[in-house]
């Protein structure tokens, strides 16, 4: 069953999803620790992408398609006339650049979907990616997040820009739903409502 | 003081609204421990040694005595009867129930207060200087500044989960009261060449176990660029500051390691997308929140008072007590007063529901129904007049408030340590108190004079250690508590972190070795010198010669 999100037209709704998230393969992960304990997130500009990873990730040949944004770039003309029906998306984990994209593919709005992967709902950079994508590369199609993604940052990751959102498997999507609105009326300007509050109203004098 | 708006208002309403299904979530197992964590944390929530502990915001220091009443009721109804101000200004409750922690939050939300992000990674409360808007040296009244940040900062969605927390401070003073250079951000407001407000901007400042003072990112902002300046630093550090290890994840850690110019660079690169955005502060904007702020209707008075200089004469407690706990006014025949909150022998910081009512109605009587509390832990009215101060000592005295040692040894900053934080490595309330009572005579500690002493009960160093004349630090040695002991730090323009004397002591030996620092600073000081001014004249080798002397400690 769908575990997806998707704000159309401002209302908020659980969707089917056509798409297919493309993974890559597993591979053998070297335990790190910092003083003794399991470091728990990777470093923005970290490279874990093995080249074997991207050599042996196993792409579907028919169907609507979110590739790894390494593989989107190492593997480009494999897919070339894809990318121009508007079958292919890219996913990129919080840790990795979206310089990396931005020099593959001036151009974001080539793309039906971009998708954010969050390891860990704790890990806020995802909230960087989505204003960036939004506000410095114009970035106007559907901007997703998955992973662990859990309903009490659902309100920061819709200010942010995001318009979809995976719920993690183990929770309902329905009731994810009602934090999207946890607040009527925030400060600042964000994303979704570019304008600080005290610009959207006239609070006196 | 700033008053909410139906906006303001509507914004704690939700959230007491939002926490409450959140608790309700947990309770009900839909949510993990490690989920409900930040959620909570971001609320004030700690879970403590004996209970939860319940942080509230009292931004700027600003409290009214409306809400001081309040916050007297709520420590008698869902704690045990005390409070304790923290360093940052904040009340914390060391007694909650987690059940009822919802209900305070809505007790709150009818006083304009909560308890929005006093914890967790993400932004924390905006702090300043106790005396502002009343201090002579002020050039900017920065608090209509503090509040468009405590907007602006509030459930900021960008920020919202930081890689470590991230404390701004501000100040609008020549002599620096709020630490600026010990913020994650200092903002320190000043008038240019062409008498325009403007900010120099502090990064990377901060305690905890890597003491750093901060270094200037920028000289010289407009302050209508304030929001997008500071969007711009937390932009570069939620994308690059480490979150594989929390305690290199501040971002004075990231500032090091790119060094201030590289740094600078990339803030400076993040900014020029941002510059004239959105958030970017209206005059409007502006105008409307320093209405709240504007002087109090003060009366035409002359600067001396025929009865107070009387008084003064005739009474030495009364005498003892202005000259440690009354401070200089701009306004002429007014003063600001500090309510000590460090009785000998008591828990610095700690105050009774009893003694906030008291205060609350001080306020109301003697200081247009306005406080503040201070990072140094104590209460201050700010505004009284010359001919009120002796009706208010008396006051003040017979509810314990009027300890005459505001600056001096006893007048301890300190964390609450290992009798309630579950982060400490040892207590620091015992210690506090027994410097207290080895130091009770009131005419030594005068003749000592000025001197900061702060104990932290570890290194996360909530009692600011570091910046003490003397610091106190506990430390972990093989399951046994033990004290490390630091010289030399200071708050303030000229600020510094203090040295390591040598190796630690028991407990026990602390007031023993608070008494020998004192005495050589007694023996070698000049007839003008202050205890930092003679530790950064003679440097820490006769003091640690002395305290070492004998009685050698293993470590």
């Amino acid at each position: 069953m769908s575990n997806l999100v998707k704000i159309e037209n401002g209302i908020a709704a659980v969707a089917s999803d056509d798409w297919t998230l493309v993974q890559l393969p597993a591979t053998q992960v070297e335990e790190r620790k910092q003083a003794g304990k399991v470091v728990l997130f990777k470093l923005t500009g970290e490279n874990v992408v093995t080249e074997e990873q991207i050599a042996n990730t196993v792409i579907p040949t028919s169907g609507k398609i979110i590739v790894p944004l390494s593989v989107f770039i190492e593997r480009n003309n494999e897919f070339a006339n894809r990318i121009a029906k508007g079958e292919v998306g890219i996913w990129l984990a919080t840790h990795e650049l979206l310089e990396y994209l931005i020099q593959q593919l001036p151009d974001l709005n080539t793309l039906p979907i971009i998708a954010v992967f969050v390891e860990r709902f704790a890990d806020g950079r995802i909230f960087s990616l989505g204003t960036l994508l939004r506000t410095r590369y114009d970035y106007k199609n559907e901007l997703r997040a998955f992973g662990d993604v859990l309903r009490d940052q659902l309100f920061f990751l819709k200010r942010s820009g995001f318009t979809s959102f995976v719920i993690r498997q183990d929770r309902s999507a329905q009731d994810a739903i009602a934090s999207l609105n946890d607040f009527s009326k925030p400060y600042q300007g964000a994303v979704d409502n570019p304008q600080p509050v005290f610009k959207r109203y006239n609070r006196g004098v | 003081m700033y008053k909410y708006d139906e906006i303001d208002q509507q914004i704690v309403d939700e959230r007491v609204v939002q926490y409450r299904d959140q608790v309700r979530r947990y309770l009900a197992k839909e949510l993990t421990e490690e989920e409900f964590r930040p959620l909570r944390l971001q609320n004030g929530l700690y879970i403590q040694r004996h209970a939860p502990m319940l942080r509230i915001a009292v931004p700027y220091g600003m409290l009214s005595s409306k809400q001081l009443r309040k916050l007297g009721d709520i420590a008698k109804k869902y704690d045990k009867g005390y409070g304790h101000f923290s360093t940052r200004q904040n009340l914390q409750l060391n007694w909650p129930k987690l059940e009822e922690t919802p209900d305070i939050l809505a007790e709150l939300a009818t006083v304009e207060m909560h308890a929005i992000q006093t914890s967790g990674n993400c932004i924390r409360n905006i702090t300043t200087d106790q005396f502002v808007g009343v201090a002579p040296d002020e050039v900017i009244d920065p608090r209509a500044m503090a509040e468009i940040i405590r907007q602006w900062s509030t459930f900021h969605p960008e920020f919202a989960l930081l890689p470590r927390k991230f404390k701004i401070a501000v100040s609008g003073t020549k002599q620096d009261r709020a630490i600026v250079q010990a913020h994650d951000v200092g903002l320190e407001f000043y008038r240019d060449a062409n008498n325009q407000v403007a900010v120099k901007v502090w990064v990377g400042g901060g305690l905890g176990r890597t003491p750093i003072l901060g270094s200037v990112v920028r000289e010289h902002l407009d302050w209508q660029h304030a929001l997008t300046y500071c969007e711009a630093i937390i932009r570069v550090y939620n994308l690059h500051g480490r979150r594989d290890n929390m305690y290199k994840a501040r971002i004075k850690i990231l500032v090091k390691a790119l060094g201030i110019n590289e740094f600078r660079n990339q803030v400076e690169a993040e900014w020029t997308h941002l510059k004239d955005g959105a958030n970017t502060i209206t005059e409007a904007e502006l105008a409307r929140v320093a209405k709240h702020f504007e002087a109090m209707p003060y009366e035409n008075l002359p600067a001396n008072n025929a009865s107070f200089d009387a008084a003064i004469a005739s009474n030495p407690a009364f005498a003892a007590w202005v000259k440690r706990c009354v401070h200089p006014h701009k306004q002429s025949g007014y003063r600001a007063v500090t309510l000590s909150l460090k009785p000998h022998g008591q828990a610095p910081g700690d105050i009774t529901s009893e003694q906030m009512w008291a205060v609350a109605d001080l306020a109301d009587e003697f200081s247009f129904g306005e406080l503040r509390s201070s990072h140094e832990q104590n209460l201050i009215l700010a505004d009284v007049k010359l001919s009120d101060l002796l009706p208010l000592w008396e006051k003040a005295r017979a509810n314990g408030l009027a300890t005459p040692n505001i600056g001096l040894l006893t007048d301890i900053i300190c964390c609450p340590g290992g009798d309630f934080c579950s982060l400490a490595n040892a207590k620091s309330i015992p210690i506090a108190k027994a410097i207290q009572n080895k130091f009770d005579d009131l005419d030594y500690l005068h003749d000592i004079g000025d001197i900061e002493l702060n104990i932290s009960g570890c290194m996360n160093a909530c009692g600011h250690h570091h910046v003490g004349h003397i610091g106190i630090l506990g430390v972990d040695k093989d399951g046994s508590e033990w004290y490390q002991v630091t010289i030399g730090g200071k708050q303030g323009n000229d600020a510094s972190i203090g040295s390591v004397i040598g190796p630690s002591f028991s407990a026990e030996e602390m007031p023993g070795v608070v008494q020998k620092l004192i005495e050589v600073y007694i023996k070698e000081r000049t007839p003008e010198e202050r205890f930092i001014d003679t530790v950064r004249r003679i440097g820490v080798v006769p003091f640690k010669a002395h305290v070492y002397a004998k009685d050698e400690v293993v470590a």
